[in-house]
């Protein structure tokens, strides 16, 4: 069951249901499910239902006033919930309560949404399929041996489901994008410093960001429009206009130009996912936009550049992960320097602990220069190759995945080739621009695919529609091909 | 490039981990592998390229917001305390900092 923002409100507004009777629902499938996909940490239950039942009796005034009123929302378990339990993954939060409510979260509530639980990630957001959680990995629920993708899997897996409508992820090299593409479902990146991570646990800072999860672009566009903008708390978050999204939705793209780099469909690319994703961009041209091949050249490097910067970062970021004054300690340790070790020996898992490692290696002396240095040269290469691109083009289209959704445990054993499926996202953070993933089509076996949109900074507006007008083309030609069944039986 | 069990040592020593000694070898194997692969990176010349750095909210826009010099509410003790493993007299307690 997919529910949107739009069709829920038109239930409320002719009396159809009210908020808690929506809510108790959703908790009721989000409860039955649990087992089966692991797609929550924390279900929300009584905070959940006291704040829906205190809509209802005024929820038409609400919907007026409130553009997410009454609607059930999943938050992933990096993002502070004050009073919520929020562990990021990891068995050295697993029992905190941040005292404070991340910047995004507050502004979704502001806007009437009532958050039914926290979702299930990797842990501290890393990796990219949910399976370095500690607290077992998240199922697809297209197909449940299968991976939801991460570092968002249960953020995703909550849309997908038909559990809520809307969810909130973070992406800092395709944590939202692939899980998106795994579950079939919108997700967005957007621009670096569109949305304050004020309350977003750090990964790596300079490449995160929180964004939306839903059924839809027009859903996509109104959860951005509440959570983007200036905020004081956030010295990264950027002081440009928030345009408005949802108006920006015609679904007109006569004329735009949509850049297709080669390097995107080499070698590498699952064939079923290049067939997929040729045809949408096909779609997009069927629909007005002019295709032009425009190259990515430093593409290959992308995920090497990604790789030192994010574990350089990240490593500077969980320092703070001591035992010192929140989360887990390790007991009976004689020292602070004792007491330090073994909390984060014990509290961290093996990824999390690999990242520290090749970070801490490539920002230590002797080394500094030959790999961060050298990455950060790289990584300009990189935002160029963006900024030329973006002199002849206003939106690019490329796979979000090389492949399909793979099954769990399958690449357990090997870090690097689970890293090397980042390849068409990890570019997007390095250059801080706009990315969305969106649904467009299945593999043989049944397994979802995604077609990537990337836009040019702060264009979230133009990257939105040429999404609206892709989705607005597949539903057009899924009519089309039910009709052609139908017709024939 | 292999990476020595002595460097997997030093590095793991300056992140304050207290790796077992299969992490230390495994570790060791893993990045060995994962940063021969960064070694690519050599192919490209970027002699004539600035290190990417970070000015505010990254270097499209320079939106360096200040605010007024006016003294707001923290956290306060009480909240900041809220969450420690142990504390007294409005302070975390630790297990003991020098000797030992």
């Amino acid at each position: 069951m997919r529910f949107t923002v739009e069709g829920l409100h038109r239930l409320y507004l002719f009396g159809e249901a009210k908020p808690s009777e929506i809510v108790r629902a959703a908790l009721d499938r989000i409860e039955n499910d649990n087992d089966r996909f692991n797609a929550y940490l924390t279900i929300n239950r009584e905070g959940a239902i006291k704040r829906a039942v205190a809509m209802d009796a005024a929820i038409r005034n609400e919907i007026g006033q409130r553009p997410l009123a009454g609607i059930p929302v999943a938050i992933k378990d990096n993002l502070c919930t004050e009073g919520i339990r929020t562990t990021c993954g990891s068995r050295i939060l697993e029992d905190y309560f941040p005292p404070y409510t991340a910047t995004a979260v507050r502004r979704l509530e502001e806007a009437g949404a009532i958050i039914v639980g926290k979702t299930n990630l990797d842990e501290f957001a890393m990796g990219s399929s949910t399976e370095n959680s500690a607290f077992g990995p998240v199922h697809n629920p297209h197909a449940e041996e299968y991976v939801p993708g991460g570092s968002s899997g249960g953020s995703a897996v909550a849309v997908a489901a038909g559990h809520v409508p809307l969810a909130l992820g973070s992406d800092t090299g395709g944590s939202i994008r692939q899980p998106a593409a795994f579950c079939g479902v919108v997700g967005l990146k957007p621009t670096y410093g569109r949305v304050s991570r004020y309350g977003l646990v750090a990964f790596a800072s300079s490449l995160d960001q929180i964004g939306p999860l839903a059924t839809n672009v027009k859903d996509v566009a109104r959860i951005l429009q509440v959570i983007a903008g200036h905020d004081r708390h956030d010295s990264t978050s950027a002081n440009v206009a928030v345009a408005n999204y949802p108006e920006a939705l015609t679904g007109n793209i006569e004329g735009l130009r949509v850049g297709v780099p080669p390097e995107c469909f080499a070698e590498g690319l699952d064939p079923e996912v290049r067939e997929k994703v040729e045809a949408a961009i096909r779609q997009m041209e069927k629909r007005g936009a002019q295709i032009i091949e425009l190259s990515l050249p430093h593409t290959k490097y992308a995920i090497a550049v990604y790789y030192i910067i994010a574990t350089a970062e990240a490593s500077s970021n969980l320092a703070r992960f001591d035992g010192a004054r929140y989360g887990f300690r390790a007991e009976e340790t004689r020292t602070l320097s004792e007491m330090y070790r073994r909390t984060r020996e014990l509290g961290f898992g093996a990824e999390v602990k690999r990242r520290i490692m090749l970070g801490t290696f490539v920002l230590s002396s002797g080394y500094y220069d030959a790999y961060y240095e050298k990455a950060q040269r790289v990584r300009r290469m990189l935002v160029n190759d963006f900024t030329e691109v973006f002199k002849k083009c206003d939106v690019i289209a490329t796979p979000t995945a090389p492949t399909p959704p793979f099954k769990i445990g399958e690449k357990a054993d090997d870090p690097l080739a689970m890293y090397l499926g980042d390849i068409y996202t990890v570019t997007m953070n390095l250059a801080g621009v706009p990315a969305i993933s969106l649904p467009c089509g299945n593999s043989s076996e049944g397994l979802p695919i995604g077609l990537q949109l990337i836009g040019n900074h702060f264009d979230e507006a133009r990257l939105l529609n040429a999404a609206y007008a892709f989705e607005q083309e597949e539903r057009l030609r899924n009519k089309r091909k039910k009709t052609e069944q139908t017709e024939k039986t | 490039m292999p990476i020595t069990q002595s460097e997997v040592e030093k590095i793991a020593d300056l992140a304050n981990l207290e790796l077992t000694a299969e992490e230390k070898n495994s570790l060791s194997i893993q990045l060995a592998a994962i940063v021969e692969y960064f070694d690519q990176l050599n192919e490209l010349d970027t002699s004539a390229v600035e290190p990417w750095k970070q000015l505010s909210a990254g270097e499209m826009i320079t939106s360096y917001t200040t605010r007024e010099d006016r003294v707001e509410a923290g956290l306060g003790q009480e909240k900041a305390l809220d969450q420690a493993p142990d504390s007294d007299e409005g302070q975390f307690l630790v297990p003991r900092v020098i000797g030992g």
